[in-house]
């Protein structure tokens, strides 16, 4: 008999190897450091093109080369000093909020293989960056939510004239105190009518008729995911803010968010900035001085006040229970300088129902002051019989007390902060307040320079180990051996090939190397299978092209059962993982199933084309 | 033709009492070293902070310590990671400061101590919470690859086929991470996805020598079970050898030029690929024929019933 191949057979190698070869050849040219400036409104004008390529050109980069796709302009750098200093050319010609500047890797690859091949997408651990795992505090989104009915209603009931009502969030409900049951029970009407989504229960309580609200549980659950939305946008405008390209940003379970930020040369900043919980707040001044001093003092707080503390001195201020705006009705802010007092100021632009209660508060209150609140979300432990327990805390300061001197409403300012705080408020007000509090309960972050040493070590690791297993192959077995050596680096080629395919773009990992490594190690069992099944044969007096077909047939089974197991714990290690294991996971995946083609398939085609048709007595194996 | 191992006629069942009482042996100071010395797990699963500093110049690990016992850091545990001038330090989460507060402090107390600057090269914040999930979500994982792997064997060979792979995989996964236990060499998540690759090594290789043992049964006419076995591993050894040595020979390039960083999985998988190999025929085959393995169990299944489909 003889081993011929048929002609699909040898083309269909040869084309799986010529796809795997072009779609691994952007790895090769590898990728060039590139700011990337793009319009928050999504179309970037030629206008804001011209600056950045004139202000590069001033700032010496006289001979770059730039891209324009999907409405960004890229400008690629040699090095990445040359981008930072880029980068920094550009952000003083453009403005902050309207235009992203951003740090960005893209292929150096020739436009004519960019348009449909890209390079392999690198993890973290490779590329250098930041991963946050969050928690969304749910409960405290829905209490501030809820809370928000209070001040809503006290109108009302005021506007009704309704006497002796006590309206108040507390736990965890709104809970309205009326003299009487026809009151309760109108006034409950009404806020019914006004929100349906509220879920009510009268109850009477000696002298008193109350009503309690809270969200049904529908609304509820259409708050959280409101909350867990709001919150992605508004880490994602934070993200635009500080100049990352391609970050990720997913839901991850109920209550979770992740965050990846790739290439970000300043973790520490985007930390900060990510996590950083700080808004404004404005409210009206109750009573005055004596009623602040003895208030702080241990006497009564008025029921609709609360006690505040000056920043800087610490002095005593009461301030009105009710807030005229909250920080998530800004949005708009950018830092600046006071013009009569020279010092920093956040410019303060308001949304449509914060405008409208500003210039209903302001109109009412000309010549009486009014309070900007700074508030901070901060982790503080206690003792409670002697366990260490955490507890979030607000941080409030009231950072200027001003009279109202005119009727304001969309736009105003706000001095009384440092230069630094000024811009980071500014920057956390324009990108939108969170609407729920988050807490980062993972973090990894690599630096750029661990990301390059890893890559090198893991390229030495996985060249160091496919030269000596085809080495070895080739002293033992020989021409099978070379032939099995050859299937093992089309296996390689394949394996970064399916990495890198548009559309698929998986992430590398160091792992993830790891993975690659073990493979080319595992991937030769099935030629090993193969060859000692044809020198069974052949010790067994089989004819030579006998042998190599029946070696081929009978080690089949074995390999995919082989296969098939290694790739279920492949399969359960993909979906239980995180991170960088996925990348394992990944990485082993593809290599046992592209090694099946390879190391059987291909093989084959091979063994047949060089002995497959000649009347042979021997083989070298 | 070079040949590791000429014509082998080993008999490896006879040796059975041999190997259980040597596997018997090892698993007993693995267990007992994994009870007594527990497992150092890493930040992934007890939550807490890993902080990789590079230096210019070597620092002196005492004066690294005493600062940030100075910045408040007491418990912080500090040694060199890979070369003298990288440095660990690693910590239980701290109380009250978020993972932000924490680095930031840690760099900046780092900062004067040593005249040259240090770049923070890694910083792992696990919260308590988190390494909770994750130690659950691994054992579940390693859990379901056993259950999966049960199934697909049951389903391919044989009840008793399962049976032995299945104690071949519990028998290498407890020697592996005795090693760590033993050694306390760093157990994190990279271990454990090692781990899952031993199981899934292991079987390769016990479903290898499983199947020559089924055709064998079906094919050879005479022997006794033993017999049957003991020609099947000897036809499969040199294969078993020699995928061993590959795949050894790879790993071994990733433990010498990885980097620290993929030591311990490497580690892992080297001492997994030694134990899965032996296991797979001292601990799965010997197990099966324990288990009383006959010609009758291999036979291929007739289809009940296709005879009365004829009948009209």
């Amino acid at each position: 008999m003889t081993n011929t191949n048929p002609l699909w057979k040898v083309l269909l190698l040869a084309g799986a190897l010529i796809i795997g070869l072009i779609f691994a050849l952007p790895n090769i040219f590898g990728s060039d450091p590139a700011v990337q400036v793009s319009s928050s409104d999504g179309v970037l004008s030629d206008g804001v093109k011209n600056r950045v390529k004139t202000a590069l050109s001033q700032a010496g980069f006289t001979d770059l080369e730039f891209r324009e796709e999907n409405n960004r302009l890229l400008a690629l750098f040699a090095n990445e000093d040359d981008q930072l200093k880029g980068r920094d050319a550009i952000r003083e010609v453009t403005d902050a909020g309207v235009t992203n500047v951003a740090l960005n890797l893209v292929s150096a690859s020739p436009a004519w293989l960019r348009s449909f091949a890209e390079p392999m997408y690198l993890g973290l651990d490779l590329r250098g960056g930041v991963h946050f795992l969050m928690d969304v505090d749910m409960d405290a989104a829905i209490a501030s939510s809820e809370q928000r009915y209070v001040s809503d209603w006290k109108r009302v009931v005021r506007s009704e004239k309704i006497r002796g009502t006590n309206i108040q969030y507390r736990d965890d409900k709104i809970q309205a105190r009326f003299r009487g049951a026809e009151d309760r029970d109108r006034m409950m009407q009404i806020f019914s009518n006004s929100a349906p989504e509220l879920f009510f229960t009268p109850r009477d309580e000696g002298e008193f008729f109350f009503v309690d609200a809270a969200l049904s549980e529908s609304a509820e659950r259409e708050e959280r995911t409101a909350a867990l939305q709001q919150n992605i946008i508004t880490l994602r405008n934070r993200i635009n803010e500080l100049g990352v390209a391609e970050p990720v940003i997913q839901q991850q379970g109920l209550d979770r968010i992740v965050v990846q930020l790739p290439g970000v040369q300043d973790p520490a900043k985007a930390r900060d900035i990510l996590g950083a919980t700080a808004t404004l707040e404005y409210r009206l001044v109750y009573g005055s001085e004596p009623d602040w001093a003895s208030a702080a003092n241990g006497g009564p707080i008025p029921t609709d006040a609360r006690l505040y503390k000056r920043r800087g001195s610490g002095a005593p201020v009461l301030l009105q229970r009710e807030i005229i705006v909250t920080g998530d009705q800004i949005k708009g802010a950018s830092a600046g300088i006071d013009q009569q007092s020279g010092g920093p100021a956040v410019f303060v632009n308001l949304d449509g129902v914060g405008a409208r209660n500003m210039l209903e508060v302001t109109q009412e209150n000309v010549g009486n002051p009014m309070a900007v609140v700074y508030i901070e979300k901060k982790k503080f432990t206690n003792l409670v019989d002697g366990v260490e327990v955490e507890e979030t805390r607000d941080i409030e300061e009231v950072i200027s007390v001003a009279t109202i001197n005119d009727v304001l409403s969309h736009r105003f300012q706000t001095t009384g902060l440092t230069a630094t705080e000024a811009a980071d408020i500014s920057l956390l007000l324009r990108s939108g307040a969170l609407k729920a509090p988050i807490q980062i309960v993972e973090e990894r972050t690599v630096g750029p320079n661990l990301g390059k040493a890893n890559i090198r070590q893991g390229f030495m690791a996985a060249i160091v180990g496919l030269a000596v297993v085809v080495v070895f192959m080739a002293l033992y077995y020989r021409v099978f051996g070379l032939i099995a050596g050859a299937a093992l680096i089309i296996n390689v080629v394949l394996i970064i090939a399916v990495l890198s395919a548009p559309g698929l773009q998986a992430t590398l990992t160091l792992p993830g190397i790891a993975g690659i490594v073990l493979t080319t190690g595992m991937a030769v069992d099935a030629n090993v299978l193969i060859f000692e099944r044809i020198r069974e044969e052949l010790k067994a007096g089989a004819a030579v092209q006998t042998a190599i077909n029946a070696g081929y047939d009978k080690a089949f089974v074995t390999i995919a059962d082989a296969n098939i197991t290694t790739l279920i714990a492949a399969v359960v290690l993909f979906s239980m993982g995180t991170g960088s294991i996925k990348g394992f996971a990944i990485t082993l995946c593809i290599g046992i199933l592209t090694s099946m083609f390879t190391a059987i398939f291909g093989s084959r085609v091979i063994v047949n084309a060089l002995f497959g048709n000649r009347r042979l007595s021997t083989l070298p194996i | 033709m070079r040949q590791i191992i000429q014509d082998s006629n080993i008999d490896f069942m006879g040796r059975k009492r041999l190997a259980w009482i040597v596997s018997g042996v090892l698993i007993t100071i693995a267990i007992l070293a994994i009870l007594i010395r527990g497992l150092n797990l890493g930040v992934d699963f007890t939550g807490g902070y890993t902080i990789q500093a590079a230096y210019e110049e070597a620092p002196d690990l005492n004066l690294v310590r005493s600062t940030l016992t100075e910045a408040g850091f007491e418990e912080a545990v500090v040694q060199n990671f890979g070369s003298s001038t990288e440095v660990l330090i690693r910590m239980a989460p701290q109380p009250g400061a978020s993972s932000v507060q924490v680095s930031n402090e840690v760099e900046a107390a780092l900062q004067p101590s040593s005249e040259k600057a240090i770049t923070m090269q890694r910083v792992e914040f696990v919260g308590p919470q988190v390494g909770e999930e994750l130690r659950e979500k691994g054992g579940m994982a390693i859990l379901l690859a056993l259950v999966g792997i049960i199934i697909y064997i049951w389903f391919r060979f044989e009840k008793k086929f399962s049976v032995g792979s299945v104690a071949a995989l519990v028998h290498d996964v407890i020697l592996t991470v005795g090693v760590f236990a033993l050694f306390q060499v760093e157990f994190d998540l990279t271990i454990l996805a090692a781990i899952l690759a031993v199981i899934g090594y292991s079987l390769n290789d016990t479903i290898v020598v499983f199947d020559r043992i089924r055709e064998n049964f079906r094919k050879m006419r005479s022997g006794t079970p033993a017999q049957v076995m003991n020609t099947s591993i000897n036809q499969t050894l040199s294969r078993t050898l020699i995928t061993s040595l590959t795949t050894l020979l790879v790993l071994l390039s990733l433990f010498i030029f990885g980097g620290k960083i993929i030591n311990g999985f490497a580690l892992a998988l080297i001492i997994g690929v030694i134990v899965g190999t032996y296991s797979s025929i001292f601990v799965a085959s010997t197990a099966v024929l324990a288990l009383g393995i006959s010609k009758e169990d291999l036979m291929p299944v007739e289809k009940e019933g296709a005879d009365l489909e004829t009948i009209p």
